[in-house]
């Protein structure tokens, strides 16, 4: 089933008297359950692409429909709602509130969801923190954490909410090679378990991961291939 | 119902977080608030500890008394009035003896007069040079609201024969008679030999000035001794009860009008004083404290809502990272809102609840030093604390916008 359809993506930035084409014409669908790692030299527009792709930011023109309902006819609070409940979003610099235990980070996203119950929220925040082995660490504040602790914390934040969409902006940039191996082993699981993956890396051992890669040259697509 | 509570609470809680997290700048804002809910708690607090002794302890004259002198009991004004005052003609005894044959509405009426700054000396005990003699009839006691403790009052034929007899106050009493029995021993008022036949029961202290420091002799002894040209004497008019207060009030105030031989158009030249006149002209005095009380603290609100909204804003641009991650996990424009909301309404009011608690405090001092009982000024406290959130509201506002309105990509790229 279509997940994800977008058409006709462009994000032009007026800069002065030049504007720069982040994406220029972007077209593509994404199925349930797809594992796709997006790919391309820095500044072709990988970032761009994944903040639309999460109800992050706003196409300059296209369409987008996500699950078959046009996002780019949404309300600010709908598309809130939509970042809340159906994506669960991972940054390369983790942006966990450094003040907060990692069980608190975790538990954030199910406030805004509307989980009055106290206890409610505890016990999901606690499943997700399990499921990406920190039930040790969970009252550790981000600063008291590994790279790959936090970028654990911050999965465990994405999924908590048992979005359909995980998206993932360059999730291992920041770690050594041998953690970012356990953190794709992470998004593996995920995978396995029903999630739609889409990450965006430069390493080609990271996109391996992935059952299917689109390449972004200056806004384009230049290559979608299926790798399993 | 219950999800508000709820959403209310976790919105809370995240604001005492935030207040944790950014202690100094917190502490700074507060102060603001302190300053200001606590000049005008202190204020009110001071005036009402004033007003409760004035309303309730403070009866100076006996039930139903009219009191009548030559100048008004609290005296405002300029120079030019005061002078008014002062020229007007002083009542003496003689007036206050035809007053007495003309009224007939009245239970009774009295003439008495007091001076302060006198020696009193009982064998080699003495007083310090600040006892007042007081100069009444057989109903001067009642007149000052005053009862005794042992002995007998001062009566009739004392007044008549300008009896030598006093009756002392327990201040005298433990000065000059510190172990033993007074009663029909002899005391020296500035010098001049009296018996003692009565002891006033105490009254303690009011404004400060201690009410048991006192001789009380009769009006007659004491024109013989103690007044001089310049003594202007008081007359109190006794109404038989409540319901006739107002009638005696308007005969007294007639047959005073003859007894000064005013002309119809001349205005009174005396004043004519009751407990609830004393009341009233206090109630004048203390609302323009208060006025001026009321204008600091809206200043210093003012001022510290200012601060605030200040601390706020860059509180904001100082989490514009944190807003961008929460929106970016789901937080709408108003869970932002609510949150940098409640953190202002949180932070002034927790600096009200300190600056209320630091005012009854502090007015409450005054209530030490007047030695009346101290009081909370509960409509206060809830009026500055009401103002608090009012003003959390107000000023924090606008930063609550502004951290609403941010861009949730642009703030995520925030460095
Ligand atoms: N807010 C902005 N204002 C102006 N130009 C922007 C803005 N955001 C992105 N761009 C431009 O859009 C282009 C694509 O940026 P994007 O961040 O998507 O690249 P990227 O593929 O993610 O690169 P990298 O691998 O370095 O992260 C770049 O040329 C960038 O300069
Ligand atoms: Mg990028």
């Amino acid at each position: 089933m279509t997940l994800i359809k977008v058409k006709d993506f462009y994000k032009i930035y007026q800069m002065g008297l030049t504007e720069v084409r982040a994406l220029n014409g972007v077209t593509m669908e994404i199925q349930e359950n797809e594992y796709l790692a997006i790919m391309g030299q820095s500044g072709s527009g990988k970032s761009t692409l994944m903040n639309l792709i999460g109800c992050l930011d706003t196409p300059t023109s296209g369409d987008y429909y996500l699950d078959g309902v046009n996002v780019a006819l949404m309300s600010d609070d709908e598309l809130a709602m939509i970042r809340n409940k159906q994506i669960g979003f991972v940054f390369q610099t983790f942006n966990l509130l450094p003040k907060s235990s990692a069980l608190r980070n975790v538990e954030l996203p199910l406030i805004y969801s509307g989980i009055y119950s106290k206890e409610e929220r505890m016990k999901m925040a606690l499943i997700a923190i399990e499921k990406v082995g920190l039930g040790d660490r969970m009252h550790h504040k981000p600063n008291e954490l590994s790279g790959g602790q936090r970028q654990r914390v911050a999965i465990a934040r994405a999924l908590v909410n048992n979005p359909a969409i995980i998206l993932a902006d360059e999730p291992t940039g920041n770690l050594d090679s041998k953690t970012g191996v356990e953190i794709m082993s992470l998004f593996d699981e995920l995978h396995k378990i029903g999630h739609t993956i889409i990450l965006v890396t430069h390493e080609d051992e990271i996109a391996k991961h992935a059952h299917r890669t689109i390449h972004l040259v200056d806004g384009k697509i230049s290559k979608d291939e299926n790798i399993k | 119902m219950k999800q508000i509570v709820q959403s209310i609470r976790d919105a809370f809680s995240m604001a005492i977080e935030a207040i944790q997290d950014n202690r100094l700048r917190s502490i700074l804002t507060l102060f603001g608030m302190i300053v200001g809910v606590f000049a005008i708690i202190a204020v009110m607090t001071a005036i009402r500890t004033l007003e409760t002794s004035i309303n309730s302890g403070l009866n100076i004259f006996g039930s139903n008394v009219i009191y009548i002198q030559k100048s008004p009991a609290i005296q405002m004004g300029d120079h030019a009035s005061r002078r008014k005052y002062w020229r007007r003609p002083n009542i003496t005894y003689d007036m206050g003896e035809e007053l007495k044959s003309r009224m007939v509405s009245a239970e009774w009426v009295s003439i008495g007069d007091d001076r302060g700054g006198i020696v009193v000396k009982a064998g080699k005990y003495k007083t310090n040079p600040n006892v007042v003699v007081s100069g009444v009839d057989e109903f001067g006691l009642e007149v000052s609201n005053g009862s005794l403790s042992a002995g007998r009052n001062i009566i009739h034929e004392d007044v008549a024969y300008g009896r030598r007899v006093v009756l002392i106050g327990k201040t005298v009493l433990n000065k000059v008679f510190p172990y033993s029995d007074p009663i029909d021993k002899k005391i020296l008022i500035n010098g001049i030999s009296y018996r003692v036949v009565g002891i006033i029961e105490p009254k303690g202290e009011l404004f400060g000035n201690d009410q048991d420091n006192v001789v009380i002799i009769p009006i007659t002894s004491y024109l013989q001794y103690f007044s001089h040209s310049h003594t202007s004497l008081g007359i109190s008019v006794k109404a038989p009860s409540a319901e006739d207060f107002d009638a005696v009030k308007e005969e007294a105030s007639d047959q005073m009008r003859i007894v000064r031989a005013l002309q119809p158009n001349e205005e009174n030249n005396f004043e004519m004083i009751t407990n609830d006149s004393l009341i009233e002209t206090f109630g004048a005095f203390t609302a323009g404290i208060k006025m001026f009380a009321f204008a600091v603290s809206i200043i210093a609100l003012i001022v510290a809502g200012i601060g605030i909204m200040n601390i706020m804003l860059v509180s904001v641009t100082e989490r514009i990272k944190e807003i961008g991650i929460r929106k970016a996990i789901g937080a709408t424009r108003n869970n932002i809102l609510f949150q940098f909301l409640l953190e202002a309404v949180f932070l002034s009011l927790l600096g009200g609840i300190i600056g209320v608690i630091l005012g009854v405090l502090a007015g409450n001092g005054i209530s030490l030093i007047m030695t009346v009982k101290p009081v909370v000024p509960m409509d206060w406290v809830f009026i500055g604390l009401g103002v608090c959130s009012a003003i959390g509201v107000i000023f924090g506002i606008y930063p609550a916008y502004k951290a609403a309105s941010l861009d949730p990509i642009e703030s995520l790229r925030f460095e």
